[in-house]
């Protein structure tokens, strides 16, 4: 079975907004894409759809949030985080409203539209502003959970999602915190910590790791920021070695964040598998990975050289 | 209160305006105040008549909202929240300070009365129409007034958001246009001509009107034009304004958009704006 995480954030989005007449959303011509149609023709009262005008979108959104409602603005990644970057750093961010960002067409999967529409850089961007939290689940229920848990919460959210279906990781009753990492696997060998809709082959690799007698640790990192400190820590502490696993940029992502924690505890190894700090193009969606080495192949791989290597 | 009275007052307080804008900027040695006191009429026009809020409960749901969507000209909403005892007066003497709630542009988190922070042109407006859509959404009378300067119209952004006013027909939305053809490096006309703001804004779908920004008697009657108008029309005031106006030596000086006066700058500026506007 498999879902695309954009359709749990449109289904989440409906039944939020149906309890809930505060939460809104604000659109910016691709609802449709976003999965926020249903939204639209049932909660009218509770959208908006500005245009193609993403930089008015995040400001609107953060006057309507002073006056006591939860704005989700809707885009694609690319533009969720780049066009309106810096109004959502200084309308939502730095004043900390109550504005969330839910973006469609994260990292690579917008794979024919080419490299104009592919996110690569839209986690790190918003990793580095103050107040923001930034959320990549790894399929359709746990997505739908971290909507949920976004709308809870007080404060500027990044939510990011994916265009197109991807297996079920999770049971429909998984539970989920913000700044809380799953531990799918326990084990002392090896850690990898992943992440978003690759979860998939990281749930092959330790597989075929543990076929191959390694003790494997698995983490879904959902929540890159706040990020899981004591979950990275003790991986460290435990077990020395890590591979990461995202489809991002491998700079300011989910990998760069654990690498920050090792190097400040001078402790540990970690290899980042991840976009290579290139643009996509047209192809499908997992040639792209493969040419990112973000393969199971490639991370199986990676582990062993971690686990094996003299360095540190 | 009959109208003269009401434009004697008003003319008073915006005397005081002016003052304790120019007494912050010369205190911190930093700020705007050309632009402060090209809005300086309009502003007082709103705190002192037209707003309807309450300094005591600052955050009040049904008070009017009001954008400094030009936010480095806060020293004149400073001026206003200061003499409307949303904090005490004293606090002017921070501006600009470490820890002070009065920061170098609005901040909302510490700032009593201010609705939302600005700084960055070009991006209030949008906000001040997400004030203004919630307004219609929840059925509350509240209005939302905005303060864009002709510089920052050149943002695109302040486009999108008329687009959105008209769409939604935020007519419970004033936006000020403070026309004083200055912005940082120039005139408007050498660093990007505006052109004829108001015939922009009333191609986009809003109801205009033009004054001169300045004569308090202007403002009075536009508020007082526009005040229970419900023609579903975003309003748009274009104000013919002077930047610096009521100090001799900053009007119309594009120097002055940024630089605070030294003490006997200060000392001339305050004598100037004591006699009022002539
Ligand atoms: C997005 C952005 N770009 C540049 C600036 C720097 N800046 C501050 S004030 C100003 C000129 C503003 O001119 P105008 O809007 O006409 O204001 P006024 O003349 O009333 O001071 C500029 C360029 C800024 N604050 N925000
Ligand atoms: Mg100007």
């Amino acid at each position: 079975m498999s879902k695309a995480t954009r359709d749990a954030y449109g289904e989440a989005i409906l039944e939020l907004g149906k309890a809930n007449p505060d939460i809104y959303v604000v659109d910016a011509d691709i609802g449709k894409s976003c999965k926020t149609v249903p939204f639209f023709e049932q909660l009218p009262d509770q959208h908006v759809n500005v245009g193609i005008a993403e930089q008015n979108a995040a400001g609107v959104a953060a006057g309507l949030a002073t006056c006591g409602k939860i704005p989700f603005v809707t885009s694609y990644a690319v533009f969720g985080s780049m066009r309106m970057c810096e109004q959502i750093r200084q309308e939502a961010c730095y004043p900390k409203l109550n504005v969330k960002v839910a973006c469609s067409h994260g990292g690579f999967t917008p794979a024919n539209d080419g490299a104009s529409h592919q996110g690569i850089e839209d986690m790190g961007i918003y990793r580095t502003i103050p107040n923001m939290t930034v959320i990549m689940p790894a399929d359709y229920y746990s997505a739908k959970k971290l909507v949920k848990a976004a709308a809870e919460y007080y404060g500027p959210v990044y939510l990011r999602f994916t265009r197109d279906p991807i297996p079920f990781i999770y049971d429909e009753d998984a539970e989920f915190e913000i700044g809380k990492a799953v531990t799918l696997k326990e084990g002392n060998d090896i850690a990898i910590i992943a992440n978003g809709d690759i979860m998939s082959r990281a749930v092959a690799a330790a597989e075929e790791l543990e076929a191959k007698g390694h003790s494997v640790r698995l983490l879904d990192m959902h929540t890159i920021k706040p990020l899981d400190v004591d979950a990275v820590t003790a991986a460290i502490e435990e077990i020395g070695s890590i591979v990461t696993v995202e489809d991002h940029n491998i700079l300011n992502g989910l990998g760069s964040a654990v690498c920050e924690i090792a190097a400040e505890m001078g402790k540990g190894k970690v290899k980042r598998i991840g976009i290579q700090d290139q643009f996509g193009e047209s192809a499908p969606y997992d040639r792209l990975l493969e040419k990112n080495g973000v393969t199971v192949e490639n991370i199986v791989a990676s582990a062993e050289a971690v686990m094996t290597s003299k360095c540190c | 209160m009959t109208r003269d009275e009401k434009v004697a007052y008003l003319k008073e307080k915006a005397i005081e305006m002016r003052k304790t804008a120019l007494t912050m900027i010369h205190t911190a040695q930093s700020g705007h105040p050309g632009g402060s006191l090209s809005a300086a009429d309009f502003v007082t026009a709103l705190y002192f008549d037209e707003m309807n809020v309450k300094p005591e409960d600052p955050k009040w749901a049904d008070r009017d909202r009001f954008v400094l969507s030009k936010g480095h000209v806060c020293p004149i909403l400073y001026s206003a929240l200061a003499l409307r005892e949303y904090f005490p007066f004293d606090t002017i003497y921070t501006l600009r300070k470490e820890g002070s709630i009065l920061q170098g542009h609005p901040d909302m988190k510490v700032c009593p009365g201010v609705d939302i922070s600005t700084g960055s042109l070009g991006q209030g407006l949008s906000t001040a129409v997400g004030m203004a859509l919630a307004a219609k959404r929840d059925k509350k009378d509240y209005r939302v007034f905005c303060v864009v300067g002709d510089g920052e119209s050149q943002e695109g952004q302040i486009w999108e958001a008329v687009m959105t006013a008209v769409k939604y027909q935020l007519d419970n939305l004033v936006i000020f246009v403070d026309n004083n053809n200055l912005q940082n490096d120039n005139t408007c006309d050498v660093v990007m001509p505006t052109g004829d703001l108001k015939g922009k804004f009333a191609a986009f779908g809003c109801e205009t009107h033009g004054i001169d920004g300045h004569k308090m008697e202007e403002i009075v009657d536009v508020l007082d034009t526009i005040r229970d108008v419900k023609n579903g029309m975003p309003k748009v005031v274009v104000g013919k304004t002077v930047k610096g106006r009521g100090v001799s030596f900053m009007e119309n000086v594009v120097m002055w958009h940024g630089v605070a006066p030294d003490k006997e700058q200060f000392a001339q500026a305050i004598a100037e704006v004591e006699g009022g506007l002539k």
